[in-house]
């Protein structure tokens, strides 16, 4: 599983030189809102690796002496009910959604590619075997699915991510398999066994970077969804665990206090939104790019 | 048809044994057995004993399988670990209220989706479209549980027009019971209504460039017509397909909208028996759910059938 994760990038660079690295990004580029999206991302990133340095305070320093403070030029944000910086605790919150989002979909995909491959390379019982399997796994709401796994394991963010992943390995499986299936029925497949090439060779070599585009996008896309799926465990208290900051689980601590301090709700979501409308809207961007039917 | 019906629910039957098999996993994973979660964890060790001997956790985990699915295929789901409830009537009980706030919230979805879709792609690459997409994509972007609490918090604590949470059945009173859905389904149905859309808006493109919508537009029928007689009808028939995921997405979404609005459906239920180690209901819980959309996919494959002689049914040919 390690070896395809090692693999992608590589693979994804010469995917992507055969249509020509420039001209996709010029078409990218062109799409302005997409643009926008990524550059939010990339900001949003950049929050998350220099928080120590960019926020103005502890986001776990507690201040018993200023709780549930409004806004005001000490804590741009306010303080919680802990006496926390809030403005400090969106900073280094946004790191528990985007190694959610990110590593989730990571895991979700070292699992559903060599999956998809062996399913659709090689057919047969275990080809049969697997699809009734992610039938089953996709009949479940998303969500409850999550969730009860996530129930199992316990709380934690490494333990939700696990959960996300699970849950969206057979979509990616099923993508990969799709792709194999039509790809492995190429000329360029028969002509490249004629030269006496081996099945690793074939895999590696033409299946996997010809049928990259499509799992890019649904991967983008993903990333969207589980930052959301982690926020939701974590504001179910099934997610990341105080004292680490995390989006989900400050909504959640916000919410009994309401009546006296609703922009303790009011922040933490409008991050979550905000990070995954930016993932949305750039990965929104690369499907138009790859769909021939959107051109 | 009595075939294809046959045929279908024949092909049902596996992916419910994986279905099963997958939930069965699941909870063995759970450190502990049921009979401590039943008993608590200072139980004495011969207590449990007798116990673990009594609901068969001694046995292979087969034969506990076994067991178990040979129960589901009753209709019995075991007991609730809490309070020994039956599992099925207790879920059973619940189903009316997820029951009409997913059906509220499919309504909002569909009234924003269908017009918001349509016009997105009638007017491709103007400024409605560029908005609708805009829209429908925040729409996808905004946790569920935060736009319940901000409405709660304009509506409810800000205004007072409406309670925050709680329920009144409609048979009870139905002008309070209309008041306390109406948050919930809205917050379910925006969701549901910009993944709608945006299929729509795709479908609609796809159709728009058909043959005979050109036809139709080259002779003379006005545009209102086209776009609703020949291009909606046309594409919608793949957003109705995939109603099965728009029911998994209300599911899912009941979880949250029923815990912060404290609605006593099978979210809501779900939520609770995690926090409460209630392993058996919310496996109850799971695998109704997981039911309830392969039948949704069943009645749409049958109605489809119904509405369209064009689609052959496999295994049904006179």
């Amino acid at each position: 599983m390690t070896v395809a994760v090692e693999a992608i990038p590589s693979l994804g660079r010469r995917a992507v030189e055969r249509r020509g690295f420039k001209h996709l990004a010029r078409r990218f580029a062109r799409n302005r809102l997409a643009l926008v999206g990524f550059l939010l991302f990339l900001a949003i990133v950049l929050m998350a690796l220099l928080a120590p340095w960019v926020a103005p305070a502890s986001p776990i320093k507690t201040d018993f002496t200023a709780y549930l403070q409004p806004s005001g030029p000490r804590h741009l944000m306010g303080t919680d009910e802990l006496g926390r910086d809030v403005f400090s605790r969106i900073i280094f919150g946004s790191r528990a959604s985007l190694e959610a989002g990110v590593i989730s979909v990571g895991l979700a995909i070292a699992a559903g590619l060599p999956l998809g491959i062996v399913a659709g390379f090689y057919r047969g019982r275990l080809d049969d075997l697997l699809m009734r399997v992610t039938d089953a796994m996709l009949s479940f709401p998303q969500l409850i699915l999550a969730l009860a796994v996530a129930a199992v394991l316990g709380p934690g963010l490494a333990k939700a991510m696990i959960a996300i992943a699970v849950v969206l390995t057979p979509v990616f499986m099923r993508i990969m398999r799709a792709q194999v299936l039509t790809e492995r029925e190429r000329e360029y497949v028969d002509a490249a066994r004629a030269l006496g090439a081996a099945d690793r060779r074939i895999i590696w070599r033409h299946l996997l970077p010809n049928s990259l585009a499509p799992i890019v996008v649904q991967g983008s896309l993903n990333v969207a969804g589980a930052i959301i799926t982690e926020a939701t465990l974590s504001f179910l208290g099934l997610g990341t665990q105080p004292p680490t900051p995390s989006w989900g689980a400050m909504l959640n601590a916000a919410q009994q206090y309401l009546t006296q301090t609703p922009w303790l709700s009011f922040w933490p979501g409008l991050a979550i939104a905000t990070t995954v409308f930016a993932v949305n809207v750039a990965g929104d961007g690369l499907r138009e790019i790859w769909d021939p039917r959107t051109r | 048809m009595t075939l294809f019906l046959a045929r279908r629910l024949l092909q049902m039957i596996p992916v419910l044994f994986f279905v099963s098999v997958i939930i069965f996993v699941l909870i063995n994973l759970v450190p502990g057995d049921a009979a401590r979660l039943f008993l608590g964890e200072e139980a004495p060790p011969d207590a449990l004993a007798v116990l673990r001997h009594e609901m068969g956790l001694d046995r292979p985990l087969y034969v506990q399988y076994l067991r178990w699915a040979g129960g589901l295929v009753r209709g019995d789901f075991g007991h609730s670990f809490k309070d020994n409830r039956q599992v099925l009537p207790t879920l059973l009980q619940k189903v009316p209220v997820t029951a009409e706030l997913a059906a509220w919230a499919l309504l909002i979805a569909w009234t924003i989706a269908i017009p918001a879709g349509v016009l997105a792609a009638w007017r491709r690459r103007t400024v409605v479209d560029y908005s609708a997409s805009a829209v429908a994509l925040t729409g996808l972007s905004i946790p569920n549980f935060w736009l319940g609490i901000m409405l709660i918090y304009l509506f409810a604590v800000n205004l007072r027009w409406l309670p925050a949470s709680g329920y009144v059945s409609p048979a009870q009173d139905l002008g309070r019971n209309l008041r306390t859905i109406v948050m919930p389904a809205f917050v379910l149905g925006v969701v549901l209504a910009a993944v709608v859309m945006r299929q729509l808006r795709s479908s609609m493109l796809e159709v728009l460039s058909a043959d005979y919508v050109r036809t139709a537009s080259a002779k003379g029928l006005g545009a209102r017509v086209v776009l609703i007689r020949h291009a909606l009808r046309n594409a919608v028939i793949p957003v109705i397909t995939v109603m099965g995921i728009q029911l998994g997405t209300l599911l899912g979404g009941a979880v949250i909208t029923e815990s912060i609005f404290a609605l006593p459906g099978l979210g809501r239920l779900a939520v609770e028996s995690i926090y409460g180690r209630d392993y058996q209901m919310l496996e109850g819980v799971v695998m109704f759910s997981a039911f309830s959309i392969l039948l949704i996919n069943l009645i749409v494959d049958v109605v489809y059938s119904l509405i369209d002689p064009r689609i052959k049914l496999a295994g049904a040919r006179s």
